[in-house]
């Protein structure tokens, strides 16, 4: 495969995780809920889904029970922080901390297994186009399927009502309440599509990155996937977009490493990181377009009836 | 049908109940997980909570693990009074691994040899100074750059990891170590004085005692611990009375960085003597979780430590008296966490029954 | 019964309440309210804050269920379980603190404020519409945040007319107009209800209720004290059902104006928000022994210009702000504090107060007598200053270690504006002193701060309520888009000509500068 074609497929590939994760996320965030669960939700998920993988063989089974996974683990989040008005912060993190050990638990008897061989997915006839072949058509289809949400996600918050009636509760739940909208459960919604969406991608990584499981396997992808949101100032398309940009970064990190550059390699490792910590600075750094775009009552509690 | 109702004033009986009623529920919880396992839900409670105080030995390693938690919930304590998140209290740790480390390397190659106390002293001191570096660079890009600092502080968790990783495989590693990742081990002149016979105990844990009388007193004695608590509990009146926003960011962070870096030189200079990539249990994660089960209160956080560090040793324990993962430790830690935050609400709310029926008209 | 609301004996009220009532933890809210309306007719709902007004229309509007009682809706027992079964019965409502969602513009928000069936094409069509009929002036493709509290209102009052309503609810809707619009409301009004709509209309305002509406029940603590023909009533009268008593009289000295204590002149601040204002050359100036009253609609930079003042915003040059004399443009709020300035803001609960600590505590927010050398806290000092505020204020709390937000809105107010006054400033700053406070505390502060004037401080009263600058200032200055008029003495002010101030229309100001006078209407 031509080089700058192997570039654009691996970093596609290695993005597609994090746009899973942070389009689910800006779908709770637009909602007025911040999820800092993302990376036990991703955990959990992942660990389930190579477990079905490995139980049934089951791409479709496996990345449908991640999902599950996630949603279910993305409720408990939902239930305690809307309704027992949890503080958001606090219950986020208890939520990846249980989830970063729930995941180590249980994952314990799979550590070392490994799943059957998988046919190289391939666009028939797509895939054989010069560079934009092996770039674009060689893909897992959850790859496709991650670009095909961001579209629709896009379409559907800014052209339909009930997106528009999404960002409404995100901007401000009280109106919404008292035009008779049932906020919390608008937000639960939100919450359990986030989770659905970071199972998948976690299952992504256990199913199709790695593929395998050992503690820990997302390395914090859940984190740098809530720094995308903001980043992408909550829009579907910047979120892709994005995940894209990150997903070379990796790449390039393991192409220098390929290369013998002589940086040691744990430097190299550390560059998605950095990275996101610099990408950060540099989007937060105007305050006043941060508030412009930010969901207004992301992070605040809701207190109906007062 | 049950209905949440709004208190008049927040109950301060459940704010120390609910800590009481959260270990209850998760203890049950975790009788449930056992008998779901097929382990006896008694024995599996036994070996978390019973075991780890059975005999001088062991009470001391309980001790021993709990300083470097109660050190760091200590900084987070005050750093989430004032509403700021620094999640990276793992980095900072293992920053102060490296500082105390670094200290220690360079007086045992340099061959110089000072009473214990003034080695390991310095070696602190280089902890504290790793820690608060570290915390120094969330700081400024919070208060310059209006950065999030929960995403930053643990992004910097995952490159503190890859540094230390390097330093133990590179620069620090030792000649005389057939190639194993670690370094030299620290002259005795470095590490910190013992404090009990027979017990791993050293005199960390006064220095942790110390640390936590003066933060008892910093935070609700002084006028500065109150503008930090005003900052994190009403940003506009905290604005309005002029407390700087500002300071409350660098102070906290500070103080944080510096509490977690000193519990990681205590690491090093302690009980493991020589820097490795294994240095660190999970502290800085666990220690956010002994700081909500301490209500934030230096007090709280001692007993909260304690607990905790029973339920690291627990999850050792596990392993061969159960027969379970280790991991298991963390699963109810999480929990318990979770469980908590659930009964927090009783403080601000009581649970009334309300019956559902039309209103009947008036005579 | 009112003669202006035509209906024959046969046709049955459009709303009528029986036996109304509703029981909170602290307060009974509501107890056994009976109310009618009829078609056609405009009724009003008096009482003062606290007195029941708000839950009832909650009840009304299907947010909150009554204890006990029956609602009967044109002769039919009804049971309204939520807001959206009260749209369906024809009930719709105009809320004091408006339900608008800021990014979106009009017509997405008056869109997600009816149910199902049109779409927003359809809606945006029929906005033109019923704004047309109406004679109300709504642009529905600008984002509500850009509009002016008015026009807000407006889009607001075109929402609930899209919904062809039976019932029209309005909570306290003047509070944010000038005079004129107000007028112009009332025609609308008038208008709507001569078409058959029955229209509840929430205030407090005695005069308002006296020329608008045909009929008027009166709540006090919860309980229905009384059911009147306005016309037929004085404000006095109506003042004693309100309250049981007259309207409580201030003792007025004249004023004795000293030195100048505070001076702003050239004052001009960027917006930091873009939903804030940017302030343009302020000018004013307050002299020792005097109250300078700040008139003006909400939104036009009063907040704005407080930050610049108590210094919670520090951005304007040292010059700009002189105290005594000293320029203070720079300094921060404790700074200003030390050479004298206090300020009480709008906001009592989380930022003039922190809810969940002691009054005690509270009392360290601008007071600085009780930290020792070093920043020890004496505590018991704490707690004796706190004592004495309460002391001397009235205030009704469990003592100095009650939880701030344990008190109502009166006790807390009285405590946080004694907390102030205690400090004996050279200039004290107060925002909406009395907003939400129940007459009697409102009419203790009132004194009060007539008392501070009357011992040489100067005061700057920044308030929406007209009646209570009248009653309280020396002079007035009238601030709008982001800048002061001159001052004028209270005596020679009238309501029509600050009404006009406040669209901005004094000489040189900033309507008659404007390039069109669309923009006139705040």
């Amino acid at each position: 495969m031509n080089e700058t074609a192997l570039l654009v497929n691996t970093a596609l590939a290695s993005g597609t995780t994090l746009a899973l994760a942070a389009l689910g996320l800006l779908i709770n965030e637009r909602a007025g809920v911040l999820n800092l669960g993302a990376e036990g939700m991703m955990l959990v998920a992942a660990v389930a889904g190579f477990a079905v993988a490995l139980g049934t063989g089951s791409d479709l089974l496996a990345f449908g029970s991640a999902a599950l996974a996630g949603a279910a683990l993305a409720c408990v989040f939902g239930v305690l922080v809307i309704w027992l008005n949890t503080n958001q912060y606090a219950t986020g993190l208890a939520i990846s901390l249980f989830g970063y050990g729930f995941s180590a638990f249980v994952g314990v008897g799979l550590v070392g297994k490994s799943l059957s061989e998988r046919v190289p997915f391939q666009v028939p006839w797509l895939a054989d186009l010069p560079f934009v072949g092996p770039a674009l058509f060689r893909h897992h289809p959850m790859v496709y399927v991650s670009m095909l949400l961001a579209v629709a996600l896009a379409w559907w918050l800014y052209r339909s009502r009930s997106g528009l009636l999404l960002r409404a509760v995100g901007e401000n739940p009280e109106p919404a309440h008292a035009l008779g909208y049932p906020v919390r459960w608008i937000r639960l919604a939100a919450v359990a599509f986030g989770g659905a969406l970071c199972g998948l991608a976690g299952a992504y990584v256990s199913l199709v990155t790695a593929p395998l499981w050992v503690e820990g396997l997302t390395a914090g992808r859940g984190w740098i996937a809530l720094a995308l949101t903001v980043f992408a100032t909550w829009r579907p398309m910047r979120a892709l977009l994005g995940a894209y940009l990150f997903g070379g970064i990796t790449v390039l990190q393991l192409n220098l490493q390929a290369q013998g550059v002589q940086i040691a390699s744990h430097f190299l490792t550390m560059l998605p990181y950095l990275a996101t910590i610099v990408v950060l600075a540099l989007i937060s750094r105007n305050a006043a377009f941060i508030r412009i775009n930010m969901p207004a009552s992301l992070g605040k509690p809701f207190h109906p009836g007062t | 049908m049950l209905k949440l109702e709004a208190r008049a004033e927040p109950s301060r009986a459940m704010a120390w109940a609910s800590p009481v009623i959260a270990l209850a529920l998760t203890a049950l919880l975790a009788a449930a997980l056992f008998a779901a396992l097929g382990k006896d839900p008694l024995r599996g409670l036994e070996v978390f909570l019973v075991e780890p105080l059975n005999g001088r030995r062991a009470l001391s390693e309980v001790l021993l693990k709990a300083t470097p938690l109660i050190l760091i919930a200590l900084g987070l304590a005050l750093c989430y009074r004032a509403n700021v998140w620094n999640i990276g209290a793992e980095g900072q740790f293992l920053l102060g691994c490296v500082g105390g480390g670094a200290v220690a390397l360079w007086l045992t190659q340099q061959g110089i040899v000072l009473p214990r106390l003034a080695g390991s002293t310095l070696v602190l001191v280089g902890g504290m100074l790793g820690g608060m570096l570290w915390a120094a660079v969330v700081a400024l890009l919070r208060d310059r750059f209006n950065a999030n600092e929960i995403l930053v502080s643990l992004m910097l968790v995952y490159v503190a990891q890859q540094l230390v990783n390097w330093l133990v495989f590179g620069p620090w590693k030792d000649p005389q170590g057939f190639n194993m990742p670690q370094s030299r081990m620290f002259d005795a002149s470095v590490l910190l004085p013992p404090l009990l016979e027979r017990t791993r105990l050293h005199v960390g844990v006064l220095v942790a005692l110390a640390a936590v009388v003066a933060m008892t007193l910093f935070m609700f004695r002084t006028y500065r611990g109150f503008a930090l608590q005003v900052g994190g509990l009403a940003p506009m009146a905290a604005r309005y009375a002029g407390f700087s926003a500002r300071g409350a960011i660098w102070t906290g962070l500070l103080v944080s960085g510096a509490m977690a870096g000193l519990a990681g030189a205590m690491e090093v200079a302690g009980p493991v003597r020589q820097v490795t990539p294994y240095l660190s249990m999970g502290y800085g994660f666990t220690a956010i979780i002994v700081c909500f089960v301490g209500r934030l209160h230096p007090v709280g956080v001692v007993l909260a430590g304690i607990l905790l560090s029973m339920l690291l040793i627990g999850g050792e324990l596990a392993q061969s008296r159960l027969g379970l993962p280790s991991a298991l430790s963390s699963v109810l830690q999480g929990l318990l966490l979770l469980v908590l935050l659930a009964c927090d609400t009783l403080i601000n709310y009581r649970i009334r029954r309300v019956s559902r029926q039309a209103p009947r008209s008036a005579a | 019964m009112s003669a202006t609301a035509t209906q024959t004996s046969a046709t049955p009220p459009r709303l009528e309440l029986h036996g109304i009532s509703k029981q909170y933890p602290s307060v009974r809210a509501n107890d056994a309210v009976d109310l009618r309306a009829q078609p056609g007719e405009i009724h009003a709902v008096l009482g003062e804050n606290g007195a029941g007004k708000s839950t009832l229309m909650k009840v009304i509007y299907g947010a909150v269920q009554p204890d006990a009682g029956e609602i009967r809706f044109n002769g039919r027992t009804v049971r309204i379980a939520s807001p959206a079964a009260a749209r369906a019965l024809g009930i719709s409502m105009v809320y004091q603190h408006f339900s608008l969602f800021d990014t979106l513009s009009a017509a997405e928000n008056v869109w997600l404020g009816l149910d199902r069936g049109m779409s927003l094409h359809e809606v945006t069509r029929r906005i033109g519409e019923v704004a047309h009929s109406y004679g109300l002036d709504v642009d529905p493709a600008r984002p509500v945040h850009t509009l002016s509290v008015g026009e807000r209102q407006r889009v607001e009052i075109v929402r609930a007319l899209l919904t062809d309503p039976q019932l029209l609810i309005l909570d306290e809707p003047t509070s944010v107009l000038t005079p004129q619009a107000v007028d112009k409301l009332f025609v609308t009004l008038r208008q709507l209800a001569a078409k058959g709509t029955s229209i509840l209309y929430i205030s407090h305002k005695l005069d308002e209720i006296r020329a608008l509406c045909h009929h008027c029940t009166v709540l006090r603590g919860g309980k229905v004290t009384g059911e009147v023909d306005p016309a037929r009533e004085s404000n006095a009268s109506l003042s004693r059902l309100m309250i049981g008593a007259e309207p409580p009289e201030l003792k007025h000295q004249a004023a004795r104006a000293g030195a100048v204590v505070l001076c702003v002149r050239g004052l001009s601040l960027a917006r930091q928000d873009q939903f804030d204002v940017d302030l343009h050359d302020i000018e004013l100036e307050v002299r020792a022994g005097e109250i300078l009253g700040i008139a003006g609609v909400s939104g036009n930079g009063q907040q704005e210009l407080l930050a610049a003042l108590s210094g919670e915003d520090r951005r304007a040059e040292a010059g700009a702000v002189l105290l005594d004399g000293r320029p203070v443009g720079g300094h921060s709020p404790r700074q200003r504090r030390r050479e004298g300035l206090h300020f009480v803001p709008e906001e009592r609960l989380g930022r003039g107060a922190v809810p969940t600590m002691t009054l005690a505590a509270n009392t360290l927010l601008t007071r600085t007598e009780a930290v020792a050398n070093g920043g020890w806290l004496r505590t018991r000092q704490l707690t004796s200053l706190a004592a004495r505020i309460i002391e001397r204020f009235g205030v009704k709390a469990g003592g100095p270690g009650a939880a701030a937000r344990s008190l109502s809105g009166g006790n807390l107010q009285k405590f946080i504006v004694g907390r102030e006054i205690d400090a004996r400033p050279r200039l004290l700053i107060v925002s909406q002193p009395t907003w939400g406070v129940d007459v009697g505390a409102a009419a203790l502060i009132r004194g009060e701060l007539l008392a501070l004037r009357d011992a040489g401080c100067a005061l700057l009263v920044v308030s929406e309520e007209l009646d209570e600058l009248f009653e309280i200032s020396d002079r007035l200055v009238v601030i709008a888009k982001g800048r002061v008029s001159p001052s004028m003495p209270v005596a020679e002010a009238t309501v029509e000509r600050i009404g006009e101030w406040m669209s901005g229309l004094w000489p040189g100001g900033p309507a008659s500068t404007a390039k069109g006078t669309a923009h006139a209407e705040a």
